[in-house]
């Protein structure tokens, strides 16, 4: 294993170690996204036939909410102690520390998606017409697109004053393009109307994915050497 | 810039009531839509603007993130021109182009967009190409309002609705986010290193664009609605006249622009003398 | 003070800063200071709140970058290339509060490129601290933290240390011991730089004091009697 995948693996142990310890964090996401589902399902209450229409974004938007409290949590470890401060002066690659943080991030919002989703799935009796398979690669992809995103981010908004406040407002606007596509794919895919395919989704949420971890991997050497 | 400023300001006061006349008066009457139609006059002019001084954003952020870093540097400089190069050829291969767009309009906004970035390079130092950016950030987002102000006020008497997800208009919004976002981040950052910071997120936004365009471009074809402004070929007397707000709006965003960079680079330079000040007058031992 | 540093007096410098300027916004953190720092000697910071001590620590750490002025570290310009050859360590612990002395350091060690189990447990030991604690470090008393902060800094054995007040609500005994151990690397030939309030630890140890007042460096005696004029 090479010196800064090396670094990744250990960051990315060590921080699922702390998560694991610090168990009021774990609990008070899981309730949260619990909330949130029961929030919007109780907002809104369709039947079955139009619920396949409005589900893809009502479950995309509910996972960018639980993404974003998540987010912000994964960093304020790091400025507890200014930990982050002996990272900087070691000679670990910041792009290590990135990417542990990102799939970090993304294991995490994934855990908090694979809780949302049966209960979604429980209230608005959906059933996916489409090929259902397809749901995870989009899954995939479109978590991906947030938590990276997020993570870059997050970062930038510790130099920042009300830091909670401005991750939501530097991630939704550059999010939008992202959010589009798997909003739009995941309801292709439940409506399954077979004049249409999620593929030109699937494949935006691809390039998007490649555009923003490379210019993310480019650019947060800066970002956390910034003072 | 004392001389120059009112003779400047009073020429494009001037270039704009033409305008304006052109816009009101000359210009003929749309057939379907009447003098309703005579927004356009503002509604395009200043979107164009807007995406111009944002492009001017992004060459100037990009100019500031590699400019200290020499090899980083020359690759960007590479990578400019071969954009350039790109889509001047493009401009002729690809058929059609998308929004009837001309080939010449293409190649010339390929071009100026290389020739702005050495532009930058050559005249702005690494502080005042901060400065640029940041300027026409500020300028930028509101000729964007102006765009979106006038979309709906077009829209609800022609089409009877204020809104529409149509291509043009929500990319026009999402790009108004992102840099309302940019200057958020301008205001509430802490760090010493705000440029940077800020420059960073300006090269992210102009990474979003094309995926913005694309992502709702064919959102549209799944969902289609009513295209505000309509595509389509166009009247040359309307061309005309909508050329020369163009040239107007031009001016004016340069003049606004030009004001405000002084007023910044002033500013600095206050700071800049105060922070020398307090570094040479000798510190009292009690705080 | 000791014999052996006469030897090392004329050791060529192994930090130098020249007209090193930081300022954020109109307040000048450091106004100007030109020093040069041999190896091999215990320097004591010493300065009222506000002189620029930390300051200058953390652009040598490479944490802050100055206004203007350069710094040399070992010959390089920049901190940061010479990162693997200083040791930091600050008030706050700059450790994960949820992991055990022994978690922690082993994950920093990563970061230099250490594995070993059998090093890392060594410099918890030198700063006389169990390594079998398995206790988070957040439960640990002020002193054993510090000293825990101190083990992290020192672990890849690097030539300079850089401790911004160490003793910082330790307890007597421990900071004691701390001084001790510092005294020990300097004789290994290590470059301690040590900020704190409490000047009175480092009588004895310490081969010269460095007075810091209003961002500039005043003086630098080889003991504390000299007290700057009000």
């Amino acid at each position: 294993m090479s010196a800064p995948s090396g670094i990744t693996m250990a960051t990315l142990t060590k921080d699922i170690r702390l998560e694991w310890r610090s168990k009021d964090a774990i609990n008070s996401m899981l309730f949260f996204a619990l909330l949130v589902v029961v929030v919007f399902s109780f907002s809104f209450d369709p039947v079955a036939e139009e619920s396949r229409h409005i589900a893809g974004g009502l479950v995309w938007i509910a996972f960018l909410f639980a993404a974003v409290v998540a987010l912000n949590q994964t960093w304020a470890r790091e400025i507890r102690n200014q930990v982050l401060d002996a990272y900087r002066v070691s000679p670990a690659p910041a792009n290590a520390l990135f990417l542990a943080k990102a799939v970090g991030n993304f294991i995490f919002v994934a855990l908090l998606e694979a809780l949302m989703t049966p209960l979604f799935i429980m209230f608005y009796k959906l059933r996916a017409l489409g090929p259902a398979w397809q749901l995870l690669p989009v899954a995939v992809l479109g978590t991906w697109a947030i938590v990276v995103n997020g993570t870059f981010f997050a970062a930038m908004s510790l130099r920042t004053r009300s830091r909670e406040i401005m991750l939501p407002l530097l991630l939704f606007p550059i999010t939008i393009p992202a959010l589009l596509s798997m909003v739009e794919a995941t309801t292709t895919i439940l409506v399954g109307d077979p004049s249409t395919s999620a593929k030109f989704w699937m494949v935006l949420l691809a390039t998007y994915d490649v555009v923003f971890t490379t210019g993310c991997l480019a650019l947060f050497e800066t970002v956390l050497h910034a003072e | 810039m004392k001389k120059a400023f009112p003779i400047l300001g009073l020429l494009t006061a001037a270039l704009l009531s033409f305008a304006l006349y052109e816009a009101l008066v000359v210009a003929p009457r749309e057939q379907t839509m009447g003098d309703v139609q005579r927004i356009f006059y503002y509604h395009v002019p200043s979107a164009w603007t807007a995406f111009l001084l944002f492009a001017i954003n992004f060459l100037a952020s990009v100019q500031y993130l590699v400019r200290p870093r020499p090899q980083a540097d020359k690759i960007a400089n590479w990578i400019v021109i071969a954009l350039g190069a790109l889509t001047s050829i493009g401009a002729y291969v690809v058929r059609p182009l998308p929004q009837n767009m001309y080939p010449s309009s293409v190649v010339t906004t390929g071009v100026a967009i290389v020739g702005l970035y050495f532009l930058i390079k050559k005249y702005f130092s690494e502080q005042e190409t901060d400065i640029l950016a940041l300027t026409t950030a500020e300028v930028g987002v509101v000729f964007c309002t102006v765009v979106l102000v006038t979309g709906p006020l077009w829209a609800r008497p022609v089409w009877g609705i204020w809104w529409t997800w149509d291509v043009r208009l929500t990319s026009t919004l999402v790009l108004w986010l992102i840099y309302v976002s940019y200057l958020m981040l301008r205001r509430f950052s802490t760090s010493g290193q705000t440029p940077v910071l800020a420059a960073a997120l300006a090269v992210f936004g102009a990474l979003d664009v094309p995926l913005v365009y694309f992502s709702i471009w064919f959102f549209r074809t799944q969902h289609p609605q009513p295209v505000i402004g309509g595509g389509g070929s166009i009247d040359p007397r309307m061309l005309h006249v909508l050329l020369i707000n163009w040239l107007a709006f031009l001016c004016f965003a340069f003049l606004v622009c030009w004001s405000r960079y002084r007023l910044e680079q002033l500013q600095r330079e206050v700071e800049e003398t105060q922070a020398l000040e307090a570094l040479l007058e000798p510190r009292s031992t009690v705080r | 003070m000791n014999d052996p540093n006469t030897a090392r007096a004329q050791a060529d410098p192994i930090i130098t800063v020249t007209n090193l300027i930081k300022q954020f916004g109109r307040f000048a953190a450091l106004r100007g200071v030109t020093a040069s720092f041999e190896a091999g000697r215990l320097y004591g910071v010493l300065g009222e709140n506000g002189a620029g001590k930390t300051t200058l620590l953390r652009v040598l750490a490479g944490l802050v970058r100055p206004t203007r002025g350069t710094v040399a570290i070992l010959g390089k310009g920049d901190p940061r290339e010479a990162c693997r050859e200083f040791g930091y360590m600050a008030h706050p612990s700059l450790l994960y509060d949820e992991m055990s002395g022994m978690e922690n350091v082993r994950y920093f060690a990563r970061l230099y490129g250490i594995q070993n189990d059998a090093r890392c447990a060594q410099s918890i030991t030198a700063v006389g601290l169990d390594p079998e604690l398995g206790r988070p470090v957040g439960q640990y008393s002020q002193g054993m933290r510090q000293r825990m902060s101190l083990a992290r800094a020192l672990l890849h054995d690097p030539k300079i240390l850089l401790l911004d007040e160490p003793f910082s609500n330790v307890d007597i005994r421990s900071a004691r011991e701390m001084v001790k151990l510092l005294a020990h690397m300097r004789d290994q030939g290590k470059t301690v730089f040590v900020v704190t309030h409490q000047a009175s630890l480092l009588d004895g140890a310490a081969d010269q004091f460095v007075w810091m007042q209003a961002g500039e460096i005043i003086n630098r005696t080889p003991d504390r009697k000299y007290m700057e004029t009000a």
